[in-house]
């Protein structure tokens, strides 16, 4: 071994453990840098001990070149090892200071809602589109020969007095019901029908916790050959089973008149609140049961005015009050709420 | 029609409690309305006999009353003005229990009271408390009051139907009650009274077929100083019918017990003869009531020389009414045809029991009987002459007994159903109607039917309808079957690019709805009818459609706008502390034509509309939210999302609206017609309205932005997009719109976007002017566009803006 040799070793044993110091310590990018252009950059110590191979002996030259090609490889495997770690704790510092309290509420997040009533009445629809109704609507100012005259109402029917009735002047009047709708679709159109009919309508009721001047009601009607009082009834509980959801719920059909239809029938469900036990609740006064909508078979002197062949086609007719619906479901104590339009109702139906 | 459950199972008796036999009427259709006791819960009372009273030694207001219950003499102190030797009164023992308080042993002022004497109201049977309740003097002394007095009894009241006038009777519920539960009916215990006087009173029918059946009877001598027994004056009170005197108890108890109004006239108050007539122009009538009724042309009176004596099957006149002096009497027992009564009480607005049943139909055979159960019954307790019952009857007129036929193939497809014909053979017999099954008896059941007769109280019957009803009823609703309807799986067409059918329009309209709710709107719902004098504030031009019955004049006119009702709404919450406040509502608006006398249904015009309104911060409030108060362009921004929805073109235009900021308001124009308008609500109508914050509204026809678009896809241009800004100097005056229709005009289909993005006044620019910043987008579909191209089209359009509007480029 030459001295030459020996020194030189010994340079680069030094250059290593110094540069590895320097390495580790280096405690960000622009300082591994640094270390780096020190060791490898053009005039860096490495690439010096490099250039310096020359001025040694030739038998040494080739082993002293693997040394230093080695350290080289080492130190530069070390930079790109230590870079990677500097370039992570830069992210994660990056990422850190970003951080947010994300529980913080999000910008503009405030909704409306819908009416309970429209939510109620999307609701009926939907159930009866779905099974092939068509959806109708008529006027709300109506004349006296559609809603009562063409129903087999005449003028001093006893039944009027059920209809407290607003005026214009003795032939125009606000709809007591929306069954002058299904008048209207019958005058111009002819059976297979089945329409619905949803509305507002009036009656000279002042503003209780249970009586409005002003409700919503769901005018059904099917007309078709073979219709029967088993088809009514059939469907009118599946339709209140579904709004309920309820499968098993209880409907009870009690005899009842209306000019309109024939047998007529009231529907009663069983009370959802307090479902008849105990001896009832205030919401079915104490019966057990509700009443939710009147029901019967078209009369046939209906048919008859509107032209249609009462022998040869049958239907049945159903009209619901969407407010007591309305009130079941969500459990509104007074019918007032739904014409108050009181924020704080109306934000718990978001 | 209220009724003692007693009075019905004297007819009538089910083992059955009172709730079951309140719940199996309504269940046949009688709606049973509520239940109430008679008299509240009594133990330990008897019937007293008041022995003598003395003076209370320290009370003007108290006697000390001797009284014996039949086993020992008690004595009671009792402050009572009636109380006297010699009466029976309710004596409650020591122990005993009344509606609200026991009876204890106790000293009054110094002296011993073993029990308590009686009014009507401590029994709870009424709310009379005048003094004590005097028991007939034949009372059994010691027996026990509540089997005495009936009290164990219960008051049904039934919500009868229109069509159930048979049912307006004690007879006509035991009827219905035997038919629900297969148990024969008692009758009514009716036995002709011989008469034992000639006297008789002429009675001419003149209405033809209004009155066809007239029966009167002659009474002389009555005793005018009898009572009405205890009870005749329970059995009324128990259907709340206040006792007057025996002729008049008498008339009730039986119109009660069979149905059929009577009238009682003083005989000796009636002149000549009596005429049923139809009233003439300018007639008056005295009624018993004591008001005077004009008379109507169309009215069915009863006369007779003096003119009007009463409004048949309504009320009776006042001048031949039956006093307390009244001897003689002349019974009337009309039937008179439902059509000819109907409406008539209603019209002179009176409260008759009568008409609420001649107008639902009286059983034309029972006029006879009701005479001589009224007669019997009177006679018992005045005792008097009757005379021989007379009827004037004008048979052609009367209904006659309807014959139907019923087939059986008709009950079964109407119901459902498969019920055999001996079944239908048995209700039929149940409900009392003759039938007679079809002769041919190898008819199948398809063609098996019976001829049935329809008795004469029923008045709901005339067609085979009727019937199926009736057999329906008594089969039970709830026996019958359900099934699902089947019907051919026929979809629906739902236009996509129309809102011509109710299904699309019903899509678009909560589309609408669903857009304003996550913009943060409320749905609300206001009344159809506002006050007049509000809407006339907001809408002063339309004449709004009237009520002539209003329930206040709050509610007097149909809405000609929306705005009417938000407002009050706004207030009622902008009152409960809320400041951010946005409500919208769709329904219908209401337009008359103008100066119309007469309105006709097609002179009313009913347009759907949308409204909304807006006040308070843009944002709700938070920590980053903006919480300026909004500005027209925030409603504006609401209305335009919902116009976006449509596909269509509206336009903004000035105009002036009574209701809105002159300087901040705008009209919706589509294809040139007016929709609708949006803007600040005027500052004076704000306070008039008395609403604090300014508060911005829109409202609109909603079929304009019902409308949708069917999408055409076209080919996306594969060239680069070449960007332009500037900014011009306009005056102040000049809108948006303005510069937007200028440079239209010079551009061609190069230009894809324009766009406003800045406008700019203040420092730097003349007050009078302002800068706005245009962004222009220019692409080509098919080739790239070259720099000078875009220049050229920019140098034109700045061009034209020069020369159009005097815009100049800023730097
Ligand atoms: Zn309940």
């Amino acid at each position: 071994m030459s001295s030459l040799d020996d020194g030189l070793n010994k340079d680069l044993d030094k250059i290593v453990a110094s540069a590895r110091d320097a390495i580790a310590t280096a405690t960000d990018l622009a300082a591994l840098e640094q270390v780096r252009v020190q060791l490898l950059g053009k005039k860096g110590e490495v690439t010096a001990l490099l250039k310096a191979l020359g001025k040694l002996p030739a038998a040494e030259r080739p082993a002293a070149g693997v040394e230093i090609n080695r350290a080289k490889t080492a130190l530069q495997k070390e930079i790109t090892t230590r870079k990677a770690q500097l370039l992570k704790t830069d992210l994660d510092s990056r990422i850190q200071s970003a951080a947010l309290d994300v529980t913080l509420p999000g910008r503009h997040t405030d909704i409306g809602a819908l009416h309970p009533i429209t939510r109620v009445l999307n609701r009926i629809e939907d159930f009866f589109l779905g099974v092939g109704y068509d959806l109708v609507e008529g006027p709300e100012i109506e004349d006296d020969y559609h809603n009562f005259e063409a129903l087999n109402l005449p003028a001093h029917h006893p039944a009027r007095a059920m209809h407290d009735t607003f005026y214009v002047n003795p032939e125009i009047l606000l709809r007591t019901h929306t069954s002058p709708v299904q008048v209207r679709v019958m005058e111009k159109r002819q059976p297979p029908l089945r329409i619905i009919c949803p509305g507002r309508a009036y009656r000279v009721d002042p503003p209780d916790p249970s009586h409005a001047p002003m409700f919503h009601q769901v005018e059904g009607l099917f007309i078709d050959q073979d219709i029967s009082f088993a088809d009514l009834k059939g469907t009118v509980i599946e339709f209140l089973r579904v709004f309920f959801e309820q499968d098993d719920l209880q409907v009870r059909f009690r005899p009842s008149y209306f000019p309109f239809t024939e047998p007529s029938a009231e529907v009663d469900v069983v009370c959802v609140h307090c479902f008849g036990d105990g001896g009832g609740c205030r919401v079915c006064n104490h019966t057990g049961w509700v009443e939710v909508m009147g029901s019967g078979m078209v009369h046939p002197r209906v048919l008859e005015y509107a032209d249609i062949d009462a022998e040869k086609y049958t239907g049945f007719a159903f009209g619901m009050g969407a407010d007591r619906l309305a009130m079941l479901r969500y459990g509104v104590d007074d019918l007032r709420h739904f014409l108050d339009n009181d924020l704080r109702f109306l934000q718990q139906f978001q | 029609m209220k009724f003692s459950e007693a009075w019905l199972r004297e007819f009538v008796n089910p083992d059955l409690s009172t709730g079951d036999l309140a719940e199996q009427l309504t269940m046949a259709g009688l709606e049973v309305n509520s239940l109430e006791p008679v008299a509240a819960v009594l133990r330990n009372l008897v019937v007293g006999e008041i022995l003598r009273v003395m003076p209370h030694p320290d009370a003007d207001r108290l006697v000390v009353c001797q009284v014996t219950d039949g086993k020992e003499e008690l004595q009671v102190v009792c402050g009572a003005p009636n109380a006297r030797a010699g009466i029976k009164v309710p004596l409650a023992l020591v122990g005993a229990s009344l509606s609200n308080l026991k009876v204890k042993k106790t000293r009054l002022r110094g002296v011993e009271s073993c029990g308590m004497l009686c009014s009507e109201k401590e029994l709870g049977i009424s709310d009379d408390h005048e003094g004590l309740m005097e028991l007939p003097l034949d009372a059994p002394v010691g027996a026990d009051l509540v089997d005495h007095l009936a009290l164990s009894d219960a008051m049904i009241d039934l919500d009868l139907t229109p069509n159930r006038g048979d049912c307006l009777s004690l007879i006509g519920l035991a009827r219905e009650t035997g038919l629900i539960n297969s148990l024969d009916v008692k009758q009514a215990e009716i036995t002709a009274v011989p008469a034992t006087i000639k006297d008789t009173f002429p009675v001419k029918l003149v209405a033809g077929s209004a009155c066809p059946r007239f029966v009167g009877r002659v009474l002389r001598g009555l005793d005018s100083d009898a009572k009405s027994p205890l009870w005749l004056k329970e059995k009324l009170r128990r259907s709340d019918i206040r006792s007057i005197n025996p002729v008049v108890d008498v008339t009730n108890f039986v119109m009660l017990e069979l149905g059929q109004p009577l009238h009682a006239y003083d005989l000796t108050r009636l002149e000549d003869k009596i005429i049923v007539r139809h009233a003439k122009a300018g007639e008056k009538l005295k009624l018993l009531d004591g008001q005077e009724a004009a008379l109507d042309d169309g009215t069915l009176l009863i006369t007779d020389a003096s003119g009007a004596i009463g409004i048949a099957g309504v009320m009776g006149g006042l001048s031949t009414g039956v006093t307390a002096e009244t001897k003689d009497i002349f019974l009337e027992s009309a039937f008179f045809a439902p059509r000819a009564i109907v409406g008539k009480a209603r019209f002179y607005n009176l409260n008759s029991d009568a008409a609420h049943r001649f107008e639902r139909g009286v059983d034309w055979q029972g006029q006879g009987r009701a005479v001589e159960r009224a007669t019997q019954i009177l006679i018992q307790i005045a005792g008097g002459e009757p005379g021989p019952t007379v009827e004037t009857c004008d048979k052609s007129a009367l209904p006659g007994i309807a014959s139907l036929r019923l087939r059986l193939a008709r009950i079964n497809q109407l119901l459902g159903v498969e019920i055999e014909a001996d079944s239908v053979a048995e209700i039929l017999n149940r409900l009392g109607f003759d039938a007679v099954r079809s002769s041919n008896e190898k008819d199948s059941d398809e063609q098996l039917s019976w001829q049935v007769e329809v008795p004469s109280h029923r008045f709901d019957i005339s067609i085979e309808t009727d019937l199926i009803e009736e057999i329906s009823r008594v089969f039970g609703y709830n026996n019958l079957p359900a099934r699902t309807p089947v019907a051919p799986l026929q979809m629906s067409p739902i236009p996509e690019a129309t809102s011509l059918s109710a299904a699309s329009s019903k899509q678009a309209l909560n589309q609408v709805r669903d857009q304003l709710v996550s913009r943060g709107y409320f749905e609300a719902m206001t009344y159809s009818f506002v006050d007049a004098s509000l809407q006339g504030l907001l809408d002063p031009d339309p004449e709004p459609v009237s009520l002539a019955n209003p329930l206040s004049t709050e509610m007097s006119v149909m809405r000609t706008t929306i705005w009417t009702g938000l407002l009050k709404s706004l207030r009622y919450n902008i009152n409960r502390q809320q400041s951010r406040i946005r409500l919208f509502e769709t329904g219908l608006c209401f337009y008359r034509k103008p100066n119309q006398a007469e309105l006709k249904h097609a002179d009313i015009t009913q347009v759907q509309k949308l409204a909304a309104l807006a006040c308070g911060s843009r944002q709700a409030e938070g920590w980053c939210n903006d919480t300026n108060a909004i500005d027209f362009y925030d409603m504006k921004g609401d209305l335009e999302s919902i116009l976006a929805l449509s596909g269509d073109e509206f336009e903004f235009v000035v105009a002036r609206h009574p209701a809105l900021h002159p300087g901040q308001s705008a009209e919706i124009r589509k294809a040139g017609a007016t929709v609708g308008c949006v803007g600040l609500l005027d500052p004076g109508l704000q306070q008039q309205f008395d609403i604090r914050y300014p508060t911005f509204l829109f409202e609109i026809n909603l079929d304009s932005v019902l409308g949708r678009r069917l999408p055409q896809s076209a080919p996306i241009s594969r060239f680069p997009e070449v960007r332009r800004d500037c900014a011009v100097i306009v005056a102040r005056t000049v809108t948006a719109a303005q510069l937007r229709a200028v440079i239209q005009t010079v551009t061609d289909e190069t230009l894809i976007n324009l766009k406003l993005f800045d406008v700019y006044q203040g420092k730097g620019i003349d007050p009078t002017s302002k800068s706005v910043a245009l962004g222009l987008t220019f692409q080509h579909s098919s080739r790239t566009l070259r720099d000078e191209e875009v220049s050229s089209s920019v140098a034109r359009i700045l061009a034209c803006l020069k020369q159009e509007l005097d815009a100049d480029i800023r730097n």
